[in-house]
């Protein structure tokens, strides 16, 4: 107790460390040490059962489980889609809202609505307009767009490309706000030296803008990245019956909760938890190693 | 598309004018999509189911405001004070716990600071559904789960590395001398904390605070998991739950969503610019 004390009293920052360190070494160290643990044991359903370790197993079962395998490939659809679409949008809306147009700063401030909503309000609103007879359909039925009326949520080849179209919608205010920013802070002469020089908007956006923005993007790319694998439960919980139809909305969070709380299988809820840890590190780990790099660029 | 010409010709202008009209255009397209969902949602909230099946995207007179009131019956209320408990709660420790923090890395020398900061930003990415598994366990097995103070440990854990990253780059850019001079006069460690760092940090704080507050109050995940007690639902939860019990009548959902949103939309609106401030600092430079 007194060598403790000892070391508090020279190491001043660990008085100041310690509160929060603490939660959080409960909340992510233990959590995470624990579920790996787990992910090797045959866990106990019934009471006069106990936990027994069984290595590989449960791995080796959860790669021939076909909803398993579904939700890696949609999450990985995700991944590969939403944070292009994304970036492309945020980049074509920045760079007009930064030419500063008539009321750029009232269209920002739509632009941003959806990010403050939150996910069940939003889901739940979508999951009315895009029912087969909802106003979606009924506008594009006025529009003589019949054969765009499609049955957004009800039809398996689509529903999760619904889905994208809600996250993007959600998602969009976040980027424009950052780019725009970041847009700001660049010396405004280079552009207007560019547009001196004769150069169009197209050429502006791709030798002035573009290159300008490049941190900035990688940058949102992974964060958009980390949050189609850890952020998409709460739209698949309240837009879908249960990720359907079939299990064409399932996705890992979704395939860990559906295990752990509604088939009571701890044993490939923690599997496929451990799983998606693995996808999560790599993209933190490009996270980093970005985040480094642009804080040594900038000091 | 060509604006080749001298800045002086007619030409010029002509196409200037063009080129403003597109983007006018364009950013008018991409502002109807995203009110258009909003729009649905504020004018099917006054309507009657019957106005609602008639005539789906119009504006109905007279507006019913009943729907607000059939809403709060039942249990709003109680996913009200639910939700408001625990985002309070967990702010609060939060942000006390992450500004100790952000003031030692900050200002505070010490061995492995560095790594330790990284490693706890690094923290912010780690989906909520890896570590709920373990702690749902561990909650039900010392009763835990289904009360606030479970639900407020999780919550500030999941908030603190946000928090410790917006905090930690608000206090670097505090000067030195302020600090400097504060030490000559004989301010010990902690009163430099707590008078000047945190006295000229109060925008940074409240960023911090709106910030989280939005986001404990709209989360679901971890709510339905730790709190899955009728009595104890947040008002996420809740919705989900409200959505199947009124399910064909929409009217009355969408008053239920626009009563969920406006505490944040009111304490959007008074922070807006900190918050967006917030965003910039906390994510991009």
């Amino acid at each position: 107790m007194n060598r403790i004390r000892i070391w508090f009293g020279k190491n001043e920052a660990a008085w100041y460390l310690s509160p929060g360190i603490s939660v959080m070494a409960f909340v992510f160290l233990f959590s995470i040490a624990r579920v790996i643990q787990l992910s090797f044991m045959r866990i106990a359903k019934t009471a006069d059962e106990v936990d027994r370790f069984v290595g590989l197993s449960n791995y080796r079962l959860i790669l021939t489980e076909k909803p398993f395998i579904e939700a890696i490939k949609h999450n990985a659809l995700l991944v590969l889609i939403v944070p292009v679409i994304l970036v492309f949008l945020s980049i074509l809306i920045s760079s007009i809202l930064f030419d500063r147009i008539r009321g750029w700063k009232f269209y920002r401030s739509l632009i941003f609505l959806p990010y403050i909503l939150a996910i069940p309000v939003v889901g739940i609103a979508f999951t009315y307009i895009f029912q087969l007879n909802g106003i979606l359909n009924t506008v594009l039925r006025f529009l003589h767009l019949d054969f765009a009326a499609l049955n957004w949520l009800g039809s398996p080849k689509i529903a999760l490309y619904t889905i994208m179209i809600v996250i993007i919608w959600k998602e969009i205010g976040f980027g424009v706000i950052l780019f725009l920013a970041r847009l700001s802070s660049v010396n405004e002469e280079i552009f207007e030296a560019a547009r001196l020089d004769g150069a169009n908007w197209w050429q502006v956006l791709r030798y002035i803008t573009i290159p300008q923005l490049g941190t900035i993007i990688e940058f949102y790319i992974v964060i958009e990245a980390i949050m189609m694998f850890s952020w998409v439960f709460n739209y698949v919980f309240v837009m879908t019956a249960w990720g359907g139809p079939g299990t064409s909305t399932y996705i890992l969070e979704f395939y860990i909760w559906l295990n752990a709380f509604r088939f009571n299988n701890m044993g490939y809820a923690t599997t496929a938890a451990v799983i998606l840890l693995i996808f999560t590190s790599l993209l933190i780990f490009i996270w980093m190693r970005l985040r480094n790099r642009r804080e040594s660029g900038y000091e | 598309m060509s604006n080749t010409g001298s800045k002086l010709s007619g030409k010029t202008n002509l196409s200037s004018f063009i080129n403003g009209l597109w983007k006018h255009l364009l950013i008018v397209i991409i502002c109807i999509s995203v009110l258009f969902p909003i729009y649905f949602m504020v004018i099917t909230s006054v309507k009657t189911q019957g106005q609602y099946l008639n005539n789906i995207w119009a504006i109905s007179f007279p507006f019913n405001f009943l729907n607000f009131g059939e809403a709060f019956k039942g249990r709003f209320l109680l996913w009200f004070k639910n939700s408001a408990i625990l985002t309070f709660g967990s702010t609060v420790l939060a942000t006390f716990f992450a500004s100790l923090m952000a003031y030692a890395f900050a200002r505070l020398k010490f061995r492995g600071k560095n790594g330790i900061l990284s490693s706890i930003i690094s923290l912010m990415v780690i989906p909520p559904a890896v570590i709920i598994l373990p702690i749902v366990v561990l909650w039900s097995k010392i009763g835990l789960i289904n009360t606030y103070a479970g639900a407020i440990i999780v919550y500030t854990g999941l908030i603190l590395p946000f928090s410790v990253y917006l905090l930690t780059n608000f206090f670097r850019t505090i000067p030195t001398e302020i600090i400097e001079a504060a030490v000559i006069d004989g301010c010990s460690t902690f009163q430099v904390f707590r008078l000047i760092v945190l006295g000229l940090s109060k925008p940074a704080i409240f960023t911090n605070i709106i910030v989280n507050a939005v986001w404990i109050w709209n989360e679901l995940f971890v709510a339905m998991i730790l709190l899955p007690n009728e009595k104890m639902k947040t008002l996420m939860v809740g919705l989900a739950v409200f959505k199947t019990h009124y399910n064909v009548n929409v009217p009355v959902i969408m008053a239920g969503l626009i009563i969920a949103t406006l505490p944040m939309a009111v304490l959007y609106l008074m922070g807006q610019n900190f918050l967006i401030k917030g965003l910039i600092v906390g994510y991009g430079k």
